[in-house]
């Protein structure tokens, strides 16, 4: 249902043949030494027998020295700034952090200026992506007019110009009574309602509340504020039948809340980001602005929690949530400082560390970055298939490097990983078989 | 126990100097130093009562009172201590204004960094943003009150009005009540007080309570009756007026009657007990007037006046051996 976009830049009938790969294709299970063989911008075969008999003439010839393929990675929650923004970033240095951190297709919240709550301003997104030609650009529209929450938007046009998925990016929907009317209203489309859960008269804090926020004498959010929104609109999904993605799942409460409701068969998906399940509110330390993101860094209960629930399923995805910040937003008491953080550079080595930690299998971990995310948006994407379109991502799971800020291509900075040894890098990055990255 | 185990344990020994550039806080302050800084007080305390109040420890020192907030009592008693040792103290309210203008904190730090002060007393509404701006300069930086998090000069000249009357802080018993959610008087002296081997209660309604309270190590009261038993200290809290109409208690009678501090209260604590306040008071709404003003009981006017000692000891402590880099050449 979802439209891609841009349309890609066409390279003919090119033929590449990536040899001596690890394939790793969460959707099939497949996790074996083969080959990918792709024709213009498609897959046109794949598997562990190909290439046995050598690579066919006029084939170019990629040999991956036994590194792993797999699809590229599809990033369901980043802020682009474009339009209105662009001090902070744009289409174009989004686009490049992406295609780096081995992302081929992201999607973009609705909290822009304007707003996308307007198909002109979805057709404007797709055009820039169309120019920029770096990952590809899906967008969520908003739930609701101006993101003000109250009058619901144009949702079937906004499908049918694009849009996969309904928002209100950075803000919940708060009111119940919207809520409701959004998640009944987009059933018509068959339409995906994701939320950022977070009761807004609990959350005038800056950071977790606990003794963390007590000694620095900071404001906190207690981790119910998640829960109450979960727990609430979980009963207007089962009162609507409608389709319902929690974002960032950052405490243990909303953990159980959805592995509960998954339980009883409702349409419920989650996706959490890494500096839920790799940081806690430990990381604020003595008020570091880099470290303020929206849901907030959680104590460890909640961080282990997170773990678990990526291990066991409830969680379905994890996404960056790259939410990038110029200096002027950061460099200001931690109160006053802007929330977010970046994260499409570091989103695959911080996943990586689940694998590195024993938490989850690789093609696991793979799965909750490329294939788990593209079926609950309905996106052509995420597989190793043929006849699907060539975007992938050659990696070498174990490669060490050190998180800096010199090295971060977004035109932001603001990561609140700066000087962490991970491990897992992007080799080479290929979109509709065209290779846009190469480390 | 052994002796030098006891001297740990309490009081420690004093440090020659104040091995810190700035002070942020109470957080991170060994025993020791702040036992070095009580005695520095003590012997201000002192000059601060002779005809002749002046030294020259501070001649050509330049103090910069950099207040983001409104404070009329820190702020003098900081000018006064600065001038009394002989430094040139320059009082920089930076209102609204200068924000609406677009300037940010650390771009004010930059500014004043580069007419070379010697120390900045900062107050900033927001917490940490006094640390902040210590990143950016190169003088010392004393923190005047940041936000709900510390004001560590209170919390020394607290402990100087106690030390004075009680001879020791070690093994007093404390309590702290009021509003501790927004209190950066409390935060500072939940640790000092701990520091320096006192107990320390809390007691408040739970709204004016962080969270995670008795986590700073303190014991929790909703009740001021069994808060206060026992209790050789009663530090009450000011309590802002737009807290009080129904936003975090429901209204003044009704905080009066359970929180404010009345003889009937008083009467479970030690017959001696001390009573302290911050200032300024809000007579009848976190303490009755006459408790308040009572003669053998309130210490609150002398609290004032070791305010200026504690400070001028702060900025004797920060400056020494510090000099040479500023310094005027060939002297």
């Amino acid at each position: 249902m979802a439209t891609r976009l841009d349309a890609g830049g066409a390279n003919g009938h090119a033929r590449v043949a990536y040899v001596n790969a690890r394939l790793i294709d969460p959707a099939s299970g497949l996790d074996a030494a083969g080959g990918v063989l792709t024709e213009g911008e498609t897959i046109a075969d794949l598997g562990p027998g190909l290439f046995r008999s050598g690579v066919p003439p006029g084939v170019e010839r990629v040999d991956c020295k036994g590194m792993c393929l797999a699809p590229g990675i599809v990033d369901m929650r980043v802020q682009l700034r474009e339009p209105g923004e662009e001090h902070k970033e744009t289409i174009a240095t989004g686009g490049a952090a992406a295609v780096a951190g081995g992302v081929t297709s992201m999607v973009c919240l609705p909290n822009t200026e304007p707003v996308i709550d307007d198909v002109a301003v979805v057709e404007f997104i797709a055009r820039r992506a169309r120019e920029v030609k770096r990952a590809k650009v899906y967008a969520y529209a908003a739930a609701t007019r101006g993101l003000k929450g109250r009058d619901i938007t144009e949702m079937g046009l906004l499908t049918e110009a694009g849009a996969v998925g309904f928002t209100d990016g950075v803000r919940a929907i708060a009111d119940a009574g919207v809520m409701r009317r959004a998640l009944s209203y987009a059933t018509t489309f068959g339409a995906l309602i994701v939320q950022h859960p977070e009761e807004p008269a609990l959350a005038g804090g800056a950071m977790n509340e606990g003794e963390v926020a007590t000694r620095l004498g900071l404001g906190g959010i207690p981790p119910a504020a998640e829960a109450i929104i979960v727990g609430r609109d979980l009963r207007l999904v089962e009162l609507t039948g409608g389709r319902y993605h929690v974002a960032h799942v950052s405490t243990a409460e909303t953990v159980e809340l959805v592995r509960r409701a998954k339980a009883r068969g409702l349409a419920v998906t989650c996706d959490t980001a890494p500096p839920y399940f790799a940081l806690n509110e430990i990381a604020v330390g003595d008020y570091r602005s880099f470290a303020k993101l929206s849901p907030p860094l959680r104590g460890e209960e909640d961080r282990q929690a997170v773990v678990a629930g990526l291990v066991d399923g409830t969680i379905d995805a994890i996404a960056s949530d790259h939410a990038p910040q110029d200096q002027d937003s950061k460099r200001l008491p931690f109160v006053q400082a802007e929330f977010g953080g970046i994260g499409l550079e570091t989103l695959l080595a911080l996943s990586l560390e689940l694998y590195h930690n024993r938490k989850l299998g690789l093609i696991d971990v793979m799965r909750r970055l490329t294939d788990a995310p593209a079926r609950i948006l309905g996106l052509k994407a995420g597989r190793l298939m043929k006849g699907a379109a060539a975007d992938l991502v050659l990696f070498d799971p174990d490669r060490p490097w050190v998180v800096e800020e010199r090295a971060i291509r977004s035109k932001s900075k603001n990561t609140p990983f700066e000087r962490r040894p991970v491990q897992g890098m992007a080799l080479r990055t290929v979109i509709d078989g065209r290779t846009v990255f190469q480390a | 126990m052994s002796a030098a185990l006891t001297a740990i344990s309490s009081a420690g020994p004093a440090p020659l100097r104040f091995p810190h550039r700035h002070l942020l806080g109470i957080e991170g302050l060994s025993a020791g130093e702040i036992t070095f800084l009580l005695d520095l007080a003590d012997s201000y305390v002192q000059q601060n009562r002779e005809a002749d109040k002046k030294s020259t420890i501070l001649r050509g020192r330049t103090i910069i009172n950099l207040f983001f907030e409104n404070s009329t009592r820190t702020r003098t008693s900081f000018e006064l201590a600065g001038k009394r040792l002989g430094g040139d103290v320059i009082n920089m309210s930076v209102s609204t204004s200068s924000i609406k203008k677009g300037e940010t904190l650390i771009d004010t730090a930059m500014t004043l960094n580069a007419m070379h002060p010697d120390v900045l007393v900062v107050r900033h509404p927001d917490s940490g943003a006094v640390a902040l701006l210590s990143q950016k300069v190169n003088c010392s930086v004393i923190n005047g009150g940041d936000g709900s998090h510390e004001h560590p000069t209170q919390a020394l000249l607290d402990a100087l009005t106690i030390r004075r009357r009680r001879g020791k802080l070690d093994g007093l018993l404390v309590a702290i009540c009021g509003d501790i959610l927004h209190s950066r008087v409390a935060r500072s002296n939940i640790q000092l007080m701990q520091i320096m081997g006192a107990r320390v209660r809390l007691i408040a309604p739970p709204t004016l309570l962080p969270a995670c309270a008795e986590r700073l190590g303190a014991e929790v009261f909703h009740d001021m009756r069994k808060g206060l038993a026992g209790c050789d200290i009663v530090m009450m809290l000011r309590l802002q007026t737009e807290r009080m109409q129904g936003s975090f208690v429901p209204s003044i009678r009704e905080y009066f009657r359970f929180f404010g501090l009345d003889y009937e209260k008083l009467s479970v604590a030690k017959p001696d007990a001390l009573i302290m306040h911050p200032g300024p008071m809000n007579r009848g709404v976190e303490i009755d007037s006459e408790v308040a003003d009572d003669i053998d009981r309130s210490v609150i006017r002398e609290q004032v006046e070791m305010g200026v000692a504690v400070r001028m000891a702060v900025l004797d402590a920060l400056t020494r051996d510090r000099g040479q880099r500023n310094a005027p050449p060939g002297k």
